[in-house]
């Protein structure tokens, strides 16, 4: 009796061990038995100021298998559709089998081609019950425009996860990458809903826990309105093409961004859909950078688009006044005549002709006025003073766009030559560049749009951005900065209409007069930009900025051409010119202005080096090692300028890193520096900062 | 009709057979319980003898029938027949050497169409009579070692037969013969020896044989330092000392390793292995090498079956804390987690629906049931009786303790079912007959002295 008691007791305490306190089995019972079902909202729709959709929802379809349930498939048929032979078949039937087991339904085929859709949805009877169509919604592109605006959704990494923790990502979410769908991905995400499931032993979910008793349902992500005029973006792309180079408009009244190009672009559709992978492989290997956006991404010494600025200054600082007069006698000599400034008119310049030729000399002397200024001590407080304004103007900080990877330029400060030069050891001979716009300063394409518009409505700005509403309220209070006006210094209207009268003189009957449109008063100022790249001067970047029309201000904006050659006043502004015309007039109907569409579209002035990087590739990917460490150095570069982490960039790595395992060895880790040498394609990127001294004066 | 039913029912243990009705509904709903999934129709698949819950509510029908033929036979027959019984249940066991079926691995299944019988299944029933014929004869003395050796031979030449069928578990049920034989007068002796040989059997292997073989070094001169002054008197003590520390030495030096290298095969090894929680040091690296890889897998996927078994076994039974999860709401359960569940596993679906209430509850009614049967036997007037008696408590206490074990990992997976619970219709009738003979024989106690 007692051995049978005894015995009893025993099982007894184990049994207390293991359902009263041990937590351990409890969790894995939940592990094993219950399964956590994410469920996706619809992302939030974005239309433009027309209340176009530009970035919506669409479903596509994968092709789903279930191993087990294979018998009296038509396999034959399917191959015939799929194009591919039954060997192939067999062995992704096996990798499939291998990943998930022959119970579960796994991917076959996914994010299939509209023609392959319709072919198999035809004849899907005959593949049932071994396969079957599952929707997948992924992001759309109605106009396949604005692909550098509006970004791209990628599959979140493990850095992005650890970054995100709490807010319910997990492994193979999409969340974006790039643009609108990275900055408001809070909004567009909407809420995810949660459902619990049970699970069997061969990991298939069988029925709802407690029939769905812990589940939330899950809430679409918010519709947004942009100030995007999307036909505006195409024409821009549209001139843009086969161009470096940036496009950007703002509507000065509300700091909303009407059009924001970078070319080159990229198609959005290309990053959706059945090859996505391998287009983000080759943009991301692409020497010209097409996932860069350039209008916030790039920097560029602003070049004469600058002296609108300085005559600001001057005037205001009142060391010159609109009758001022300089003369220029070919150079200027105010520094002596060690290496002059040159300049190409001859003639002596009050402040409106000195703006509409963009004289060099003029704007040499005033802003030696303003930094030998007898009202402050010395040039130091001088150059602080003349940076503060340029602060002011929206220069030399990020502006807090709604877009990723904004850079913030260089406007210099006294500290900043202190650091070259030694403190004291400089004076204004030694940045005299800097007065027309070349040395040290650099300026973002969006900077320079929204100094347009800091002109236009004399004297302040309100932060450009994208998105005017959100559809059901700014829950997260993005908004509230796009409503601020900036004026941190009060500048007189008259000022204002002295620059304006330069500027429309600039179209007028000046450098910019390729960007004139009738019956209506356009401000602008061109600017040729001399640029280098590895020391080696390239052609110059072609600038032109303004706003339209001048009485009634609706449009400021921006172009930049990279290394077109020639004068700002020949690529960017009629560019320029027919974005004005189609955003004030509605539409271009003209014959003569429709061919001038065509014709710049079809001007081809991507510079020659970048064909060469291209060629490099080319033949570097012969050598599969170099190629490899070309590809890595690369895609530094890239990130570095791009600001971005992806996981296809990996994939591209892995690929290569596929084709010659022996690379990796070779590769010195995380050391770009030692990679350097070998890899000529590292740097193309505009902007690039290693200028030397400018010497000559480039007239614009 | 009318006229015999009281006679069916005179001086049946009332309380026994509502205790094995009450286990059988509990087994009933378990297993329906493990096959059941939301949406089945109730009514339809009870009736429709294709589920398995549906079969056992058969095979207990079948079993209500010869339980009433049981009560109704007269009990001399047993007596009469025990030997008889016997043979034919040993002879049967042979047959399947040649008729066997196999089913998971032992050939130890006769197939009869609408089920298969498991003659060493039925014939712990034979063996419990004929033991308790031989051992209530006038002439047996239990006291000589000859008696002994006679029953000893009863009880086990089925589990001999069984080993060699490749039918482990069910052989092991038959050491539960021991306990009647230590009530009827074994020696203590033997159970001591035997319950000191396990202990001796864990610790060897729990710890290496170096420090064992020291560790006993210590403790036989630690004894004798200690008893110096009895041993002084006493030289047998002394002598008994060196056999008894000699013969753990030789157990632990030479007879573990002999029997886990030579006489285990290296599955079985792994299993005792793994149930202490060490690797198992006998295992023949060479052997391994040299088996085909077709082999070797086979038998890593047979050893990893045994621990998924255990392992899921306890994840069922330890998540259902102490109230449980609800009838039908068991997540492992529903699932089918547990491998075999319906049969040797279906302690856990009571595990994880009904929690530590639920369990510790059926432990206890497994434990009045056995408690009952002890007290019946106790009150007994025949040897006879007795004897069957303590049988049939014995083989229920081994049943349910090692299947429990099994289950919740204290014992290595021994195929063995919970009786009147688990599904299996070989199960169910051989328990019901060895309880209602027992009933039956309990209910004519009074008429004479056998």
């Amino acid at each position: 009796m007692l051995v049978f008691a005894g015995m009893f007791f025993i099982i007894i305490l184990q049994l207390m061990n293991l359902q009263l306190f041990s937590s351990k089995y409890k969790i894995m019972a939940d592990d094993q038995g219950k399964f956590r079902k994410v469920i996706y909202p619809d992302r939030g729709i974005v239309y433009d100021r027309k209340r176009r959709p530009i970035l919506q929802n669409a479903t596509i379809y994968d092709l789903m298998i279930i191993p087990n349930k294979l018998k009296g498939v038509d396999t034959f048929s399917l191959c015939k559709i799929l194009q591919i032979d039954t060997a192939q078949f067999n062995k992704k039937v096996v990798e499939v089998i291998i990943k998930n087991g022959r119970s579960r339904s796994s991917v076959f085929d996914g994010l299939l081609s509209d023609e392959k859709m319709a072919m198999l949805n035809e004849a899907m009877y005959k593949f049932a019950p071994g396969f079957y169509l599952q929707e997948r919604p992924v992001r759309s592109y109605p106009y396949d425009a604005g692909g550098n605006i509006l970004g791209y959704l990628s599959e979140v990494d493990t850095n992005f996860l650890k970054n995100h923790k709490n807010e319910g990502y997990q492994t193979g979410d999409y969340a974006g990458k790039t643009g609108m769908e990275r900055t408001y991905e809070k909004v567009l995400m909407g809420q995810r809903g949660i459902e619990y499931w049970k699970r069997d032993n061969k990991n298939r979910l069988t029925e709802k826990l407690e029939n769905g008793r812990f589940d939330t349902a899950a809430i679409a992500g918010q519709n947004m309105h942009t100030s995007l005029d999307i036909e505006l973006q195409m024409l821009g792309e549209k001139l843009m093409e086969n161009k470096l180079g940036s496009i950007v408009a703002i509507n000065p009244k509300t700091g909303g961004i009407i059009c924001m190009v970078s070319s080159p672009t990229f198609k959005p559709k290309f990053l959706t859909g059945a090859d996505r992978k391998r287009h983000i492989q080759e943009l991301l290997l692409n020497p010209a950078l097409p996932l860069l956006n350039r209008s916030v991404g790039a920097t560029y010494s602003p070049g004469s688009t600058f002296k609108t600025l300085q005559a600001l200054i001057g005037l205001h600082e009142e060391v010159i006044t609109t009758n001022t007069q300089f003369s220029c006698s070919g150079a200027f000599y105010g520094c002596g005549g060690g290496h002059p400034m040159r300049c190409l008119d001859f003639g002596t310049f009050n402040l409106r002709s000195a703006i509409r030729v963009s004289d060099n000399t003029y704007f040499a002397n005033v802003m030696q006025k303003v930094i030998t200024n007898p009202k402050y001590p010395n040039q130091d407080s001088s150059l602080a003073v003349w940076a503060r304004y340029m602060n002011a103007f929206g220069l030399g900080h990020k502006l807090g766009v709604d877009v990723p990877s904004e850079k913030r330029g260089l406007i210099p400060t006294p500290a900043y030559y202190d650091k070259i030069y030694g403190k004291g050891k400089w004076n204004f001979c030694n940045f005299r560049s800097v007065s027309i716009g070349q040395g040290e300063v650099d300026v973002t394409p969006m900077q320079v749009a929204n100094e347009m518009a800091y002109i236009a409505n004399k004297g302040q700005y309100i932060t450009p951005h994208l998105v005017d509403s959100i559809e059901g309220g700014d829950k997260f209070n993005i908004l509230a900065q796009y409503r601020q006006q900036h004026s941190a210094i009060d500048i007189p209207d008259s000022i204002f209409e002295a620059v304006h009268d330069g500027m429309q003189g600039v179209v007028d009957g000046g450098t910019g007069m390729a960007a004139k449109v009738a019956g209506i008063n356009i401000c602008g100022k061109t600017g040729t930009v001399e640029n280098y790249f590895r020391g080696i001067k390239q052609p110059n970047h072609a600038f032109f900025c303004g706003f339209a029309p001048r009485e009634n201000p609706q449009i400021a904006i921006m172009c930049v051409v990279e290394n077109s050659g020639r004068f700002g006043g020949t690529y960017a502004a009629p560019i320029v010119g027919l974005l004005i015309e189609k955003y004030l007039k509605d539409s271009i109907t003209e014959k003569p202005r429709l061919d001038r569409i065509e014709q710049l579209s079809n001007l081809n002035l991507i510079p020659s080096r970048i064909y060469a990087a291209l060629r490099t590739q080319d033949s570097l990917r012969h050598v599969k090692d170099s190629a490899y460490l070309a590809a890595k150095g690369f895609i530094k570069a890239m990130k570095d300028t791009l600001g971005m982490d992806d996981e296809d960039e990996k994939d591209a790595l892995d690929k290569m890193k596929a084709d010659k395992e022996t690379a990796k060895k070779e590769l010195p880790a995380r050391d770009s520096s030692t990679t350097k040498p070998k890899v000529n394609i590292e740097g193309i990127l505009p902007g690039d900062k290693k200028k030397p001294e400018t010497k000559d004066s480039v007239k614009s | 009709m009318k006229q015999r039913n009281p006679e069916i029912g005179k001086g049946v243990d009332w309380l026994l057979v509502w205790l094995y009705a009450l286990l059988v509904f509990i087994g009933l709903l378990c297993i329906f319980s493990v096959e059941y999934r939301s949406g089945d129709s109730v009514i339809q698949s009870f009736l429709g003898f294709k589920k398995n819950y549906s079969k056992q509510l058969f095979y207990f029908m079948a079993c209500i029938v010869l339980a009433t033929f049981i009560l109704l036979t007269d009990s001399k027959l047993f007596t009469a027949t025990a030997n008889l019984s016997y043979l034919i249940g040993v002879l049967l066991i042979l047959a399947t050497f040649v008729v066997g079926k196999e089913i998971k691995g032992s050939k130890s299944w006769i197939p009869l169409g609408f089920m298969n019988l498991q003659p060493v299944e039925l014939c712990k029933i034979f063996a419990s009579l004929a033991l308790a014929k031989y051992l209530s004869m006038q002439e047996t003395d239990f006291a000589k070692p000859k008696a002994q050796m006679v029953a000893a031979v009863l009880a086990f030449s089925p589990a001999a037969l069984s080993i060699m069928q490749g039918e482990t578990g069910l052989a092991l049920v038959y050491f539960s013969f021991l306990l009647p034989m230590y009530r009827e007068g074994l020696p203590p002796i033997y159970l001591i020896a035997g319950v000191a040989m396990a202990a001796l059997l864990v610790v060897s292997l729990l710890f290496s044989t170096k420090t064992l073989l020291i560790a006993f070094a210590v403790l036989a001169v630690l004894f004798i330092y200690f008893n110096r002054r009895q041993v002084k008197r006493n030289n047998q003590l002394l002598i008994a000392t060196f056999v008894i520390w000699g013969f753990c030495s030789l157990f632990v030096g030479v007879g573990i390793p002999f029997t886990f290298k030579h006489v285990f095969k290296p599955y079985q090894a792994n299993r005792i292995f793994s149930m202490v929680g060490v690797d198992n040091p006998f295992a023949d690296k060479n052997a391994v090498e040299t088996m085909s890889p077709e082999e070797a897998r086979a038998k890593q996927k047979k050893n990893d079956q045994q621990n998924y078994n255990v392992k899921q076994s306890k994840i069922a039974i330890g998540s259902g804390g102490f109230f449980g999860k609800g009838f039908l709401k068991g997540t492992q359960t529903q699932g089918d987690f547990v491998p075999e569940q319906h049969t040797d596993f279906i302690f856990t679906s009571v595990g994880e629906n009904f929690g530590f209430i639920g369990t510790t509850l059926l432990i206890l009614i497994y434990l009045a049931l056995i408690l009952r049967i002890v007290v019946i036997a106790e009150r007994q007037r025949s040897t006879f009786s007795r004897v069957y008696a303590y049988c049939v408590a014995s083989i229920f206490f081994f049943h349910v303790t090692v299947n429990v074990c099994v289950t919740v990992g204290l014992a290595p997976v021994i195929g063995i079912t919970l009786p009147l619970l688990s599904y299996g219709g070989s199960s169910l009738l051989t328990f019901t007959i060895l309880l209602f003979i027992l009933v039956k024989l309990d209910a004519d106690r009074q008429m004479v002295l056998r």
